[in-house]
């Protein structure tokens, strides 16, 4: 049982994790993992931030990553939820979940979602702080990250 | 008809959200679609959408600027993304 939502609410991690759980007798573990917005502003004014969004490939793009996880390893379920919209430090941004009958599987299929997901699903952030607007950089290190999976 | 957007910095730089040009001749590839919008818009169109590490997708899966178009095609192009 997959499920893929964009969304500008924020979502309850522990209402999340409890539908997922309820979905199969047979789950032995889930793995979780919540991105937070970081505070990139470094002064005391307010910094916030804008995430931008191709609607329908973004969604499409969540779905082929998941599938080739249901590939990959055993799993009995994988939840995300990515939001868009105006955001601010400590805000929840994304929730991935993947529930199997151990915890293997588990939790190497949670990382490979969120390092796909980093450099394939169409999202962009922009800062907005009193200095002005900026669009976030795509980092290297991410790139890496997804890389080593492809062995 | 073809149908291209445009997303995140791209499309700031460009003023422009979304246009519909005619399926030609001279717009069967990403390569020739490229072109036509920077003979019709300007060179600074040529800038924004020839600069390196522009993504270029059709109908939601990410190509190569040899991919062949067809009538109908939405095409999008965007910077390297950057959310989770």
């Amino acid at each position: 049982m997959n499920h893929i939502r964009v969304q500008q609410e924020d979502f309850d991690v522990s209402a999340e994790l409890a539908q997922m759980r309820l979905c199969s007798k047979e789950i032995g573990a889930i793995a979780c993992f919540v991105g937070v917005v970081r505070d990139f502003n470094e002064g005391t004014a307010v910094a916030t931030m804008e995430l931008e969004h191709y609607p329908g490939m973004t969604e499409n793009s969540i779905r082929l990553i998941v599938d080739e996880a249901m590939q990959r390893w055993q799993l009995l379920g994988a939840r995300v939820i990515h939001r868009i919209g105006r955001l601010s430090p400590s805000d929840q941004i994304v929730f991935v979940a993947t529930s199997s009958l151990h915890r293997g599987d588990a939790f190497a299929s949670c990382e490979f979602i969120m390092d796909y997901l980093k450099t394939r699903a169409p999202f962009w952030k922009k800062e907005l702080s009193p200095q002005g607007e900026r669009w976030v950089d795509s980092r290297s290190d991410d790139v890496l990250a997804a890389q080593r999976w492809r062995d | 008809m073809i149908k291209v957007l445009f997303f995140a910095r791209i499309r700031e730089q460009l003023a422009t959200t979304e246009l519909e040009i005619d399926f030609l001749a001279q717009t069967q590839s990403i390569a020739l679609l490229r072109q036509q919008l920077v003979a019709d818009r300007g060179e600074s169109w040529a800038q924004v959408l020839g600069a390196e590490n522009v993504i270029v997708a059709v109908n939601q899966t990410v190509v190569s600027d040899s991919h062949s178009l067809s009538d109908g095609d939405e095409v999008a192009f965007f910077p390297p993304v950057t959310g989770g």
